[in-house]
């Protein structure tokens, strides 16, 4: 009986503010994806010729995303009949785009103007370690170009 | 030392090829953080010690590539790739490689 409610303590606190913790990363997600749209990003490897020299630098971004309670049950609940897993698509979306934003700021950091051949690397971290599952690694890298004046 | 992912670098030629090379490095969290990781999991959102410990990993990684291109006369390393895999529960081996090449 006990156990039973710290089940569903966890279930509430995990919908409350997981859903809290969600919105609000993917507010600033999208604030600094509108501050970093002038900053080119190509999945291509041809690099094309630039007027004035070049040097390359490689750039990379990493995020460790976990899914709250609520959400690991709800997905839990639906691994029983199959089908569309949303909790997990907009746990992978939250870490990629988050991925994707760091590998960008490292870029301007070093004072890179576009980034080449990006890829995206996920990692399951925590594959195996007893029930902790769904907590997911994105890695993301590039090559910055950097055009000297 | 120029470390990029694409295969020529721009405004360079490559003059010499010298085979590959590459650099890992396995890490394992520590029971610290393990617990603090647990209590994340509950409300879910990103995990700050993982995300550091593993980027920590992957720069040593790189370095250690970038020892070995050093150490066999390369001034660049093209084509990098990274791949992570979990050896055991609850280690992680990062690794690196690439190209080195002699560029001028």
């Amino acid at each position: 009986m006990f156990e039973l409610l710290i089940f569903f303590c966890l279930l509430v606190v995990g919908y409350l503010y997981g859903g809290l913790v969600e919105r609000r990363h993917f507010a600033s997600i999208r604030e600094r994806e509108s501050q970093y749209q002038n900053l080119l990003t190509f999945s291509t490897r041809h690099v094309p010729p630039f007027d004035s020299p070049v040097t390359v630098a490689l750039v990379v971004g990493s995020t460790v995303v976990s899914i709250d309670f609520f959400k690991r049950t709800a997905a839990g609940l639906r691994m029983l009949v199959g089908g569309r897993v949303s909790a997990y698509e907009s746990l992978l979306e939250r870490a990629r785009r988050e991925a994707i934003l760091r590998m960008k700021e490292e870029a301007v950091r070093v004072g890179a103007t576009q980034i080449f051949n990006v890829k995206l690397e996920t990692a399951s971290i925590t594959k195996g370690a007893g029930r902790q599952v769904g907590c997911v690694e994105v890695f993301a890298y590039g090559t910055g170009i950097i055009v000297s004046r | 030392m120029i470390i990029t992912n694409i295969e020529v670098i721009p405004d360079k030629t490559i003059v010499k090829h010298l085979g590959m090379v590459q650099g890992n490095t396995v890490r394992a969290k520590h029971v610290g953080r393990d617990f603090l990781a647990g209590l994340k999991n509950i409300v879910g959102g990103e995990l700050t010690s993982y995300t550091e410990l593993l980027s920590e990993a992957r720069e040593e990684a790189v370095a250690r590539m970038r020892k070995q291109a050093e150490m066999i006369g390369a001034n660049a390393v093209v084509n990098v790739r990274f791949s992570t895999s979990s050896v055991t529960a609850g280690a992680a081996e990062l690794f690196a490689y690439g190209t080195a090449v002699v560029v001028d």
